[in-house]
């Protein structure tokens, strides 16, 4: 079982399973009050569910923090059409691999968020969308609903509610761009992951144009802990507007890197310094990205007094996003790490928005041009300039994504494009490359 | 074609986990699944893909291009993928990826002559915080340095 040494300043609640033995068992679940939530939300009526969302403050972990309860309150219950949940289990976002752990470690924690779901909105079939990378986790969630077929917490008349329900895993076959939740339903629906115009919403139409729940894995694993315990309970734990905790995945430079149960508005400081023991090799921090490689990049001055959480991070000009922090140290050149981010973007761009499809290919040329030592003085606002033509011009948000953390790394590390004009090599480089392994 | 059983039942209970009218919805499954049994997504693969799906051939032909997993040349039997994306890249993920093709002497997408590796420079494959990390096939392994790359690479050659 993947998972990291916890930590003494973790709020294990969505983590709490982790380390116990067969931990992805159902028998392990149900010994540690498994599918009580379940059996709690079928005798509560569909709007006291939704109104527990709404107590408890939970916003959407896959990135774009909108409030889970007002999302599900969005789906018309009385509609004549199915109704389905689907999991948007596509982790792709860079700097993420959390809902991995999620997955591995607890399976049926994601089943019962998913039953309740259901509950909520009178839906009566999911659908888990695994990126096709992670294949033993399919396997792993698949056995996890066969066990639940096979204690009767899935199928018909669930424990004898009356409730119906059956879930499927779905495997992707290798696109970011699906992480985003129309593109996930046009590829659930066997399609290039183009994404849909909107109006109208999952909420309305969905699935097969059908009304839908679409929330990712960390936001379902919530949900169980929400209806045991009550909304308010798990609102106490984090801060106003923004309840619970949040799996943060340290990453990059520093010396415990991992994934760690922090209740929202946890300092950045303390997180870094405490929970992640530090800066590898005792450097000083030079750049961070608190939520995945879309998020813009904030200097280690922004970073002081900051805390984890989605309206601060809002306040400091990023945002929380996916939990997935990347950490630079001083000799982390910002045109290479600039480089790298686009290259991905460019490689993911499905090619539907032009401003997208050029823009990201553009940059990456030039950026590669001037960390080759080619760059002229002009280039660094032409990078800015194309980045900003991409914001807000596209579909989805992954033009957004590939501008934002361009335009704060050409405004805040300016310094260092200079330093590569002229035919000047990488300063990073030569002081032994941007690697400190 | 013909598959063997395991993929036959799991394509049964695929066409089987879409609303009725839906089964346009395990094409890409399908596809993959039957590429790890096939090798390659072959024009014949298409054609069956799309016969049991009720679809045009182009329609399933069209999302072969677009997922970057499927893919119309076989592969080697250990399909070697290195991440250099940003979290990989700030621990030793480029190092590894130069190491891994001087060492087994292709590139980006090539295949050693006797069929056994391929390599590929991948995108984040969600392993940030276990990084550098690579997956061989479906596998993941975790911190990897040259030296344990090496002797993964030794032990898949002498696999076979």
């Amino acid at each position: 079982m993947l998972y990291n040494e916890p930590h003494p300043l973790e709020t294990k609640v969505l983590t709490r399973r982790f380390g116990l033995e067969n931990s992805a068992s159902i028998d392990t679940y149900l010994a540690t009050d498994g599918y009580r939530a379940f059996e709690k939300a079928a005798g509560m009526k569909p709007e006291q569910i939704i109104d527990e969302m709404k107590i408890s403050n939970l916003r959407g972990r896959g990135g774009a923090g909108f409030p889970a309860g007002m999302k599900w309150s969005f789906v018309p219950r009385t509609s004549p059409k199915p109704k389905y949940i689907v999991v948007n289990a596509d982790e792709s976002e860079p700097g993420t691999c959390k809902d991995r752990l999620l997955m591995e470690n607890d399976p049926h924690q994601l089943i019962e968020g998913t039953l309740i779901a259901g509950l909520a909105v009178d839906a009566h079939a999911g659908y888990i969308y695994i990126r096709g990378e992670y294949r033993y986790l399919i396997e792993i969630v698949d056995k996890a609903i066969a066990e639940a077929y096979a204690r009767g917490y899935l199928g018909k008349n669930i424990r004898g509610t009356g409730f119906d329900f059956d879930l499927y895993t779905h495997t992707g076959a290798g696109a970011y761009e699906c992480g985003e939740e129309s593109a996930l339903l046009e590829s659930l629906e066997g399609k290039r992951g183009i994404p849909r115009i909107r109006p109208p919403f999952p909420a309305v139409s969905g699935a097969f144009q059908c009304p839908t729940i679409l929330n990712n894995v960390e936001t379902y694993c919530a949900v169980p802990a929400i209806i045991r315990d009550g909304g308010a309970a798990f609102a106490a734990l984090g801060i106003p507007k923004a309840g619970g905790t949040k799996l943060t995945c340290l990453t990059g430079h520093v010396n415990r890197p991992g994934v760690y149960e922090l209740k929202l508005g946890f300092p950045v400081k303390t997180m870094i310094e405490e929970v992640g023991g530090g800066i590898l090799g005792g450097k000083k921090l030079k750049a961070f990205i608190p939520g995945g490689s879309s998020c813009p990049v904030l200097t280690a001055a922004e970073v002081e007094g900051l805390t984890m959480d989605y309206d601060a991070m809002a306040k400091a000009k990023t945002m929380l996003g996916s939990g997935g922090v990347v950490i630079m140290h001083e000799d982390t050149c910002m045109v290479k790490a600039a480089l790298r981010i686009m290259r991905f973007y460019a490689h993911e761009s499905c090619g539907w928005c032009i401003p997208c499809r050029e823009g990201t290919t553009w940059i990456r040329k030039l950026l590669q041009r001037f960390h080759d030592g080619m760059g002229q003085r002009s280039d660094i606002a032409l990078i800015g300039d194309l980045a900003k033509n991409m914001l807000g011009k596209t579909f989805c948000p992954l033009g957004d994504a590939a501008a934002l953390p361009t335009i704060s790394i050409v405004e805040k590390f300016y310094h260092e494009f200079e330093d590569h004009l002229n035919g000047k090599p990488c300063p990073h480089e030569e002081a032994g490359r941007l690697v400190t392994a | 074609m013909t598959f063997s059983a395991e993929l036959e039942n799991r394509f049964a209970k695929l066409l089987n986990s879409y609303p009725p009218g839906r089964q346009r919805s395990a094409v890409i499954p399908m596809l993959l699944y039957a590429q790890d049994e096939v090798g390659s997504v072959t024009p014949e693969l298409i054609e069956e893909v799309a016969r049991r799906t009720g679809v045009t051939p182009l329609q399933v032909d069209e999302v072969v291009g677009y997922y970057s997993m499927l893919h119309k040349k076989p592969l080697g039997k250990y399909h070697v993928q290195i991440c250099t994306n940003i979290s990989c890249l700030l621990r030793g993920g480029m190092e590894l990826w130069e190491h891994a093709c001087k060492k087994v002497g292709v590139g980006h997408k090539e295949v050693t002559a006797d069929g056994q590796i391929s390599l590929e420079e991948v995108e984040c494959i969600g392993a940030c915080s276990w990084a550098p990390a690579i997956q061989v096939n479906y596998d993941f392994h975790h911190q990897v340095t040259p030296e344990k790359l090496d002797r993964l690479l030794d032990g898949l050659r002498k696999i076979h």
